[in-house]
């Protein structure tokens, strides 16, 4: 039993997240969406030659074979900085996943491309109504009837349902399947598909874990800058406690995604309430965190010109992604009423679905 | 990072399992605060704790401790909730005075006071607050004047828990009468069956003497039982509340416990209550084990090196704002019988849940208030300029 990182852990989260740091500050964000951009094409090929797409995909496959722990930090940095590429996506989700599929050539090619940065692959999943990024990928991943297909883009018909995060593009994607773009049938593709809603709200709660973050150092900052009556508003105790509650839900959701990480990919009832639980808190957290920071920050908070609204925008649209709270309630519920509960079971494992 | 348990962890966990099977009283014992009585069985009780070697596992050996670590602590402190097995009657020696005893103590204050605090012998009340001292302990006004080898003691000291039937009391007191403030405080440990010690048992909201006032008139102890130096009291009274709000306070299986029984409670009645009740039963789950593993983090934290700082008070505000969730919750299923005592013939399964809200109640209050505690996040986590 040891609930800390290890050394390798953070050194790779460093890296990740000083290259954020120098890649992504808000002016870039700020550039893109007035050129009506979603992806800055220079940025996400630093990524990809940081090698860290590859960070669940086995060894074999050209990847660093590493595990969800190894990715946490790094998801929650992606939200910190509101990274419009698909970096978590395509290492937390669509990679592995083309990467358990090691004998479909369909899907070891499109592995391949992405690990090189040629292409990246979209995913569709029934837990999503809609697939993000659908125009700017090679292939996008698409469930019909219970099987799994990749089809290419200029295969399917992409219709654009615009959100409010300008870095968000969503699309109800349709398409013909056939045999040639079946990647796993339905009896093969339903625990990929588990494991692809359970990484995608994982990696979702660790990015709102970092937006709660953000929004709160933007605030915190805030406070210490601007003066009313003649002193820093952060010295008046309705603001300060105002910000300490939010770092209280920050510091109760930190533990429960990196718990959540620590025991992924398997996916039995305990698993899957506990990465419910961190979406739930981590949700909690950030957006509780993001519009305190509009209040913190009065009108400027309203405004287009600060930069508060891109991590409220970005908080928004991953709490509903990757399923509802209501969905993820839900599955915490499934377990404290199917299993047993107490506090020798806060690390227990493995039921399966009652 | 891992989380699971290691062989020899479980097989801890199976040894203090075994021990409370065998030992834990079969009849909840009567409460300490309402008696004498009740008192006393809880001071046997932590006789027969020590003589396992259970009283405080992470205590050294020679103390009646087994030299474990934190995680170990908490695996004990999980099994012992999960027994139902008695409240700790010495908490404030065992957990609190006690390590700061081993931090701050000479040797001889050492051997002088740990084993009679490990078997239950002597008793500890904290004596903090005065009346004019609540929130702002730095006001305290008690004082202690140095007399060849004594100290002294004069003062009002308020709210102590269990000192009306406790044997010793620990608090600070003014040792420098020009000093102000944080300055000139000394932590001192008086009997308070000591000549000139008066004690006010106050009723608590559920009308037992949980509490009492001490008033202390010319109390001569010898300078040996001041702990730390002269004046650096203060100090020493922030290593033990940092204690008390960060980790050993409320130990996270108190409100897993909590939870379960609130899961039974919820099953018994589902059908009488609407969903926002089985949310509320749900997220006080989902709280309780939050807790629960971000005191593994900081027990991780700790045995790898770290120390415990403001987030002492991060811990405080979420476990005392969690536990008013969960009771109202629990009271919101019992409806209408909710304000029955559990002696009403038609009571049912009321349990000590009434008295547990209550309680509850208080959590924000004790080991420093809440709004302190956001204060103290504000200014020394989020670096907020003080007012
Ligand atoms: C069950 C229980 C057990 C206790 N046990 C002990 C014990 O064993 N030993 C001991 O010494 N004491 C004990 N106490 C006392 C406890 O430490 C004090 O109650 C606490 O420190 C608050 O002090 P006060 O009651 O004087 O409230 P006050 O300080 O008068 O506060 C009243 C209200 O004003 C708020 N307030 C005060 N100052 C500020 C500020 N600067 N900013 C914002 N809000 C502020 C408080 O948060 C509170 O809501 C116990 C209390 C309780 C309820």
């Amino acid at each position: 039993m040891d609930f800390t990182f290890t050394q390798d852990q953070t050194m790779m989260a460093d890296v990740a997240r000083d290259l954020l740091d120098a890649e992504c500050p808000v002016s870039s964000l700020r550039a893109l969406s007035a050129a009506g951009e979603a992806r800055d094409a220079a940025r996400w090929r630093k990524i990809v030659d940081l090698g860290l797409l590859g960070v669940l995909v086995p060894e074999a496959a050209g990847g660093l074979g590493l595990a969800e722990i190894d990715l946490v930090l790094i998801a929650e940095h992606c939200g910190y900085f509101g990274l419009p590429e698909p970096l978590v996506d395509t290492a937390g989700i669509a990679l592995p996943l083309l990467a358990a599929l090691p004998d479909v050539p369909r899907a070891a090619e499109a592995l391949e491309r992405t690990l090189a940065g040629e292409s990246t692959v979209a995913i569709g999943h029934p837990g999503n109504p809609f697939v993000l990024d659908a125009d700017a990928a090679g292939a996008i991943l698409l469930p019909v009837d219970g099987a799994l297909h990749l089809v290419d883009r200029a295969d399917a018909k992409l219709t654009a349902q615009p959100s409010i995060d300008p870095f968000r593009k969503l699309f109800r994607v349709e398409a013909e399947p056939s045999a040639a773009t079946l990647i796993a049938d339905a009896e093969a593709a339903a625990p990929l598909l588990t494991q692809v809603f359970n990484r995608g709200a994982l990696f979702a709660a660790a990015q709102l874990l970092g937006l709660a973050r953000r929004s709160n150092d933007l605030a915190v900052a805030y406070a210490g800058e601007r003066t009313q009556f003649g002193k820093p508003i952060g010295a008046y105790q309705a603001i300060k406690h105002h910000l300490a509650t939010v770092q209280v839900k920050i510091e109760f959701a930190r533990p429960v995604v990196y718990a959540a990480a620590a025991i992924s990919p398997a996916s039995g009832l305990h698993e899957e309430a506990r990465i419910s639980h961190a979406k739930l808190a981590a949700g909690e957290a950030a957006d509780l965190s993001a519009r305190t920071a509009v209040q913190v920050h009065g009108a400027m908070g309203y405004s287009w010109e600060v930069d508060v609204h891109y991590f409220l925008k970005r908080t928004l649209a991953l709490s509903g992604a990757w399923g509802t709270p209501n969905d993820h309630r839900k599955r915490a519920a499934a377990r404290v009423f199917g299993a047993p509960v107490g506090p020798e079971h806060t690390f227990t494992r493995g039921a399966a679905h009652g | 990072m891992n989380l699971d348990y290691t062989p020899e962890q479980q097989a801890f966990r199976a040894d203090i399992r075994a021990w409370l099977e065998a030992n834990v009283p079969a009849a909840p014992l009567p409460s300490f605060d309402a008696s004498r009585a009740g008192f006393e069985a809880h001071r046997a009780w932590e006789r027969t704790l020590n003589d396992g070697r259970w009283g405080m596992v992470t205590w050294p050996t020679n103390y009646g401790g087994r030299g474990l670590d934190l995680i170990e602590w908490l695996i004990f402190e999980e099994e012992y909730y999960r027994a139902g097995a008695p409240l700790r009657v010495n908490q404030n020696g065992i957990f609190l005075l006690g390590p700061t005893l081993m931090e701050y103590g000479t040797p001889e204050q050492r051997a002088r006071f740990l084993p009679a605090m490990a078997n239950g012998e002597e008793i500890w009340a904290q004596a903090w607050s005065e009346p004019q001292a609540g929130s702002d302990l730095a006001a305290i006004r008690s004082k202690a004047v140095r007399e060849g080898d004594d100290y002294v003691l004069s003062g009002h000291k308020i709210w102590s828990s269990r000192a009306a039937f406790a044997d010793w009391g620990f608090g600070l007191f003014r040792t420098d009468p020009a000093s102000e403030r944080h300055k000139g405080l000394s932590l001192i440990l008086f009997p308070l069956d000591a000549p000139g010690v008066r004690r006010q048992p106050i009723p608590q909201i559920n009308g037992e003497i949980g509490f009492a006032e001490l008033f202390l008139d010319e109390v001569r102890v010898p300078a040996f039982n001041r702990l730390g130096e002269e004046g650096q009291g203060w100090a020493v009274c922030m290593a033990t509340a940092g204690f008390e709000r960060g980790l050993m306070l409320r130990s996270p299986a108190r409100f897993q416990v909590a939870a379960h029984m609130l899961v039974e409670l919820y099953k018994r009645h589902q059908h009488e209550v609407d969903g926002t009740v089985r949310a509320a039963v749900v997220q006080a789950w989902m709280d309780a084990d939050a807790y629960a593993l971000s005191i593994y983090a900081t027990a991780s934290r700790l045995r790898a090196g770290g120390h415990i700082g403001a987030e002492a008070s991060v811990n405080k505000i979420f476990w005392s704002e969690m536990d008013i969730a969960l009771q109202r919750t629990a009271l919101a299923i019992l409806g209408a019988r909710a304000e029955l005592l559990p002696v009403a013939p038609d009571a049912g399964d009321v349990d000590g849940w009434l008295d547990s809200y209550l309680f509850s109640l208080a959590g924000p209050i004790y080991a420093g208030t809440n709004e302190i505690q956001r204060n103290i996040i504000a200014e020394r986590m989020l670096g907020l300029p003080r007012a």
